[in-house]
Parts: C-alpha cells; sequence; structure tokens
C-alpha cells in the first residue's frame, strides 16, 4: 500500500539517522550524495517500484528492478533497502565492518538482498540496465528496469555508449536517474568536467527527458509516475534529478566537501537533533 | 602409441561460431553479443537463425560486458563476441566488477588470439589475455586447440554455471581431435611419451605434436598433453604425468608472464620442482607477418618446441 507524505517524511528522516550514524560508525563512507537522493530512493523503493523484497529473487523475473551505479552512496541504498524490508534493519549496524554483507560499495558477493550486481567503478550501471532491459523485452514482460547514476559518472564514457545503445534498441523499459547535485569529489563538476546542458544532450541522444526536483517529496513522487507513463513509447526515459549533496543536515550542504568523510562525535549530534527518529533506529 | 593424422584444416573461430550455433538450437537461453565483428566471429548463423537472440552492440565493448551482465541477471547465457583484445584488457575493469566479482554467467568469447592473428599486427595481437583473466576469481579460462575442440568447448561452457573466458583464433589450422572428448578441466593425452612431458595449449598442441614426432625419430620419447583448459588446471593430470617423465616443457601462443607456463611452474614447485622449459612469447610484442613467420620469429615453431624439449631431458 502506497505511503503518505507524511510516512515518507519520516522515513526520509529516518533513512537520513541512518547514513550519519552508518558512516560516524566506521568514520568512513560517503554521507553527502547518500543525502542528497534519500527522498528519490524512498519513494522509489516505498511507493513505486513493483517487486517482492522479502522473498528477494536476483534474477528479477516479473518484477521492476533497480540497479544504483553510483554505488558508492551505499548508505542510503542499505538503509531504503532495509526499511523496505530486503533484510533486518539491525545489519545496517555492520555496515564496512569485517565479514559484513553491507560492503563499502554494494556487491552481491556476500549475497545481501536486494543487490544484484557490484557497483562502485562508475560507469557500468546503465549497461547493466541495458541488458535487463532487453532480457525483459525478450520474455515479454512489461515490468521496468531503473538506475541511478551520478552526475560526475556520466563523465565515463561507458555511460554514453550504454546510451546510445538504450535508444537505438528502443529499450523504453529503462527509467535512468541522474543526481544532478553538480559537485564530485575534487569540486563542482561545472569546474572538474562540465557537461553544459544535459537534457539536450540525452534528448540528442533520443531519450525522453524530465526534470525532477529529487528533494521535493511531492515531486518526486509526480515525476516517477509520469516516468512511468512515459514507458513503452519507444524511448529510454531520462530524469534529470536536481538535488543538494548533504540535504536534510544544513553543515553537510552547499559544498562538495562531504562527498566522503565522516562526523565527528558533536557533528553527529547535530545532524541527528535535526532528524529526529519517527521510525525507530537500527 | 597414438598417433594423430589429419587432412583438413579449419579456423577456431568457426568452431566457435558453428558450437554457438549448435548450443543455440537446444538452449534457448543463451544469447549472443557482438561489436561490430559479426563475421570475424562467425556468428553469422546464430544471428540469422536467431534473430531475436542476437545483439549488435555496435564498437562499444565496455557496454556489451555490462549489457551481458544485465542479460545474465534475468537468467540469460550471453556470449560476447569480439577480438581477444578487446575482450580482455580493453574492458578489464567492467569484468572484474560486473561479471566476475558479481559472478555472472557470461561466457567471454575471444578470437584473433596472439601472433597468429597475423598482418594486423601488435595492435590486436594479444599476448597477456590468459593471464588478465586467470588471475580474476572465479573465472574459467579455456584456450581450445582446433576447430573441433573450440566447437566442443563452445557448446560445453552453456552448462557451466559462473563466468568463462573462451579464447580462439582467426587462422586456418589442422583439426585432430575430432572425436575426443572436451570436459572442462580435463587435460587431454594427446600422445604418450617416457622422456619429456609436453603440456601445450591452443594452436600450439599441433606444434608440441609434430615436435614429439621429430623427437621419436631422434630417440626421445616426448608426451604431449593438451591443456585446454588453463583454469581451473588439471593438477592431478599434470603432476601424474611428471611423475613418469621427470620434465617438462610448456608451450603456448602467449606471453611467458602469466601464461600456462606460469601455472605448470606454480603447480610444479610447490609438488614437485623438476626442469621446465618454456615456449612463448618472452616479454615482447608481436608484429605483422603471416602467421607461420610470426611463430617462427617469436620462437614458437616446431623447431622451438623440440629445442625446448631436449633442454629440459638435459637438465634431468
Amino acid at each position: 500500500m502506497s505511503k503518505t507524505t507524511y510516512e515518507l517524511e519520516n522515513y526520509v528522516k529516518q533513512t537520513r539517522r541512518d547514513i550519519v550514524r552508518m558512516v560516524h560508525g566506521v568514520q568512513s563512507g560517503h554521507p553527502g550524495g547518500s543525502l542528497g537522493c534519500t527522498e528519490f530512493l524512498t519513494v522509489l523503493y516505498q511507493n513505486v517500484m513493483r517487486n517482492n523484497p522479502t522473498s528477494f529473487d536476483i534474477s528479477g523475473k516479473d518484477e521492476d528492478v533497480f540497479y544504483l551505479s553510483n554505488g558508492h552512496i551505499s548508505p542510503v541504498f542499505y538503509s531504503v533497502l532495509a526499511h523496505s524490508g530486503h533484510f533486518p534493519i539491525e545489519e545496517l549496524a555492520t555496515f564496512r565492518k569485517i565479514n559484513t554483507r553491507l560492503q563499502g560499495h554494494p556487491t552481491t558477493h556476500e549475497g545481501l538482498p536486494g543487490v544484484r550486481i557490484a557497483s562502485g567503478s562508475l560507469g557500468q550501471g546503465l549497461s547493466v540496465a541495458c541488458g535487463t532491459a532487453q532480457a525483459k523485452k525478450l520474455d515479454g514482460e512489461d515490468k521496468l528496469v531503473y538506475v541511478l547514476m551520478g552526475d560526475g559518472e556520466l563523465q565515463e564514457g561507458q555511460v554514453w555508449e550504454a546510451v546510445m545503445y538504450a535508444s537505438h534498441n528502443k529499450l523504453d523499459n529503462i527509467i535512468a536517474t541522474v543526481d544532478v547535485n553538480g559537485r564530485q569529489i575534487d569540486g563542482d563538476t561545472k569546474d572538474i568536467m562540465g557537461f553544459a546542458d544535459l537534457k539536450s544532450k540525452f534528448e540528442a541522444f533520443n531519450w525522453n527527458v524530465i526534470y525532477m526536483d529529487g528533494n521535493n517529496l511531492n515531486d518526486v513522487q509526480d515525476t516517477l509516475s509520469k516516468a512511468g507513463v512515459l514507458s513503452g513509447s519507444g524511448k529510454p526515459i531520462c530524469i534529470l534529478m536536481n538535488t543538494e549533496m548533504g540535504n536534510g543536515v544544513d553543515f553537510m550542504m552547499g559544498s562538495h566537501k562531504w562527498h566522503g568523510i565522516a562526523p565527528n562525535h558533536d557533528q553527529l549530534a547535530e545532524a541527528l537533533r535535526q532528524n529526529p527518529s519517527a521510525v525507530g533506529d537500527y | 602409441m597414438t598417433t594423430l593424422t589429419t587432412m583438413e584444416k579449419k579456423d577456431t573461430r568457426s568452431g566457435f561460431g558453428d558450437g554457438l550455433y549448435e548450443v543455440a538450437k537446444k538452449n534457448d537461453k543463451v544469447v549472443g553479443l557482438c561489436a561490430d565483428l559479426t563475421g570475424s566471429l562467425k556468428m553469422n548463423k546464430f544471428q540469422d537463425e536467431f534473430p531475436e537472440r542476437f545483439f549488435q552492440m555496435g564498437i562499444a565493448e565496455a557496454n556489451m560486458i555490462g549489457t551481458a551482465a544485465g542479460l545474465a541477471i534475468s537468467g540469460k547465457i550471453p556470449y560476447t563476441g569480439t577480438f581477444a583484445n578487446f575482450s580482455t584488457g580493453r574492458v578489464y575493469d567492467q569484468i572484474r566488477q560486473s561479471i566476475a566479482y558479481s559472478h555472472k554467467n557470461v561466457k567471454i568469447c575471444a578470437s584473433h588470439a596472439g601472433l597468429t592473428l597475423g598482418e594486423d599486427g601488435a595492435t590486436h595481437q594479444i599476448l597477456e589475455d590468459i593471464g588478465l583473466m586467470k588471475m580474476l576469481p572465479g573465472m574459467t579460462v579455456i584456450n581450445p586447440c582446433d576447430y573441433s575442440q573450440t566447437k566442443a568447448a563452445t557448446i560445453e561452457i552453456a552448462d557451466h554455471e559462473g563466468p568463462v573466458y573462451l579464447r580462439f583464433g582467426r587462422p586456418k589450422w589442422p583439426i585432430f581431435t575430432t572425436d575426443m572428448e572436451f570436459t572442462i578441466g580435463k587435460a587431454l593425452h594427446m600422445r604418450e611419451g617416457t622422456d619429456v612431458t609436453i603440456f601445450a595449449t591452443g594452436h600450439l598442441v599441433w606444434n608440441s605434436l609434430e615436435a614429439a614426432k621429430a623427437l621419436a625419430e631422434q630417440g626421445i620419447s616426448a608426451e604431449v598433453i593438451n591443456i585446454h583448459t588453463i583454469k581451473p588446471l588439471d593438477n592431478k593430470a599434470i603432476l601424474d604425468a611428471v611423475a613418469n617423465t621427470k620434465c617438462a616443457v610448456t608451450a603456448e601462443e602467449h606471453q611467458m608472464n602469466g601464461g600456462l607456463g606460469d601455472s605448470i611452474c606454480q603447480l610444479l614447485a610447490r609438488n614437485t620442482p623438476l626442469p621446465v622449459e618454456m615456449v612463448a612469447v618472452n616479454d615482447s610484442f608481436g608484429e605483422s607477418g603471416t602467421p607461420m613467420e610470426l611463430l617462427e620469429k617469436y620462437g614458437l615453431g616446431v623447431k622451438d618446441v623440440i629445442a625446448a624439449a631436449k633442454r629440459a631431458v638435459s637438465r634431468k
């Protein structure tokens, strides 16, 4: 059953808490991009995807599937997977620790439910999505393949190979979201390797392109619904999702600096104060 | 003593093409992906017969590897086809993360491996691919020796769950394994012998058989074992063989570093150190030329296997 906006807001706050606690707990990980994508992944897993989290099947047969291409935002992915029923939320406490299934970057190696492919080395997820989308078409399925990439990740050439392949083969069952936060490790994307106009780039490759405010729950819900309607129209769908890196924790916003560093004890306390728990901590 | 004779020659890549067509007839999960080299890989018959299961990837090998992984997740058995150079070195990280580490059931099928690619020269003559692939945990590495074995291997790997690297080549080559069984990881005894064991893979199996014939005329009895599967290595067959002959030659169309010889030396050093001579490319790139000229120039000819066998015997 669909969650209300109020319920979604509580999940978002809870996932923000999980992210900063997980990263603080091992003093490593990537909180900035994770926080920026919290609303999107929460809505996707709580309200949009047609899947079966409690009996996870890696093949995703007759289900919607999601691939996280920018695997470094594993904290948000793990939190959302846990809160959508893929595995117990207590397991979040093992993030990045020895013998964990919650590796620094997601992997199938340890058999964590919800993960179908390893990611971390950037630029590969859209290709994997193309393969699964192709298989679903071959099998006559009408389910969708979602994939999330970072905007910095678009600097990888493989992404554009896949962009070309998807439109040439009319993979209109792919909904690819780009997290346009404008930041990457070394600074702002416009300074490191600017893209000029992403919308016209994807449109030139014959994709349907729509914008989304990734930090506005209602807009995320509406845009994902719209993307679903656009599927099947002969073109793959790209959602350019504007987000703020570090969203929801004020001192992590407005800079690339929190891409991959952990908060200290006082910073953790402040981040948690800004996001009171309504669902329950791990 | 078994004597192998041959009348016919065919390229090993045709063994792949014919094997792919055969296995696709039996198994509808088999799909084929090719990066703009359908003719070179002999995938046309598969493409013509099963167009809905053939995916033209264009000149975009990285995307081909990722797409294959995505197809495998959905239960397909993808066979990717391009030259060995573009099947391995060009896409190493994609294979490592999306296929090997993710343990996807993808068959990476690589033609035009080694020097016998010939005139195109060193840019295309990869001699490092076996090493690259065998280092990946969980990767099975197969390098068949002729048309028949390549066809058999292409069919066999569909039933093997997990990533496979299948390496074959361009030139027409003698066919001599037609009635032989192919089992992944099981070495094939090609010729009995008591003085030296020659462990050979790929095209060099034929050169080793020719060498063994010549050695016999000179009073040296050479055993020839075909190691078509470099990983997992048939440790028992190798150790059993050298227990009798007490010395070995390895022969391959690959760099000495990282190839079959390197794997066999590791095995012998840990179990039963004894003289080994290696016939392989010695830390060098190739160049343009005919396949036979190149094999001669880079020390992979029949005379080189003969010389290596004599050196090995003399060191016992």
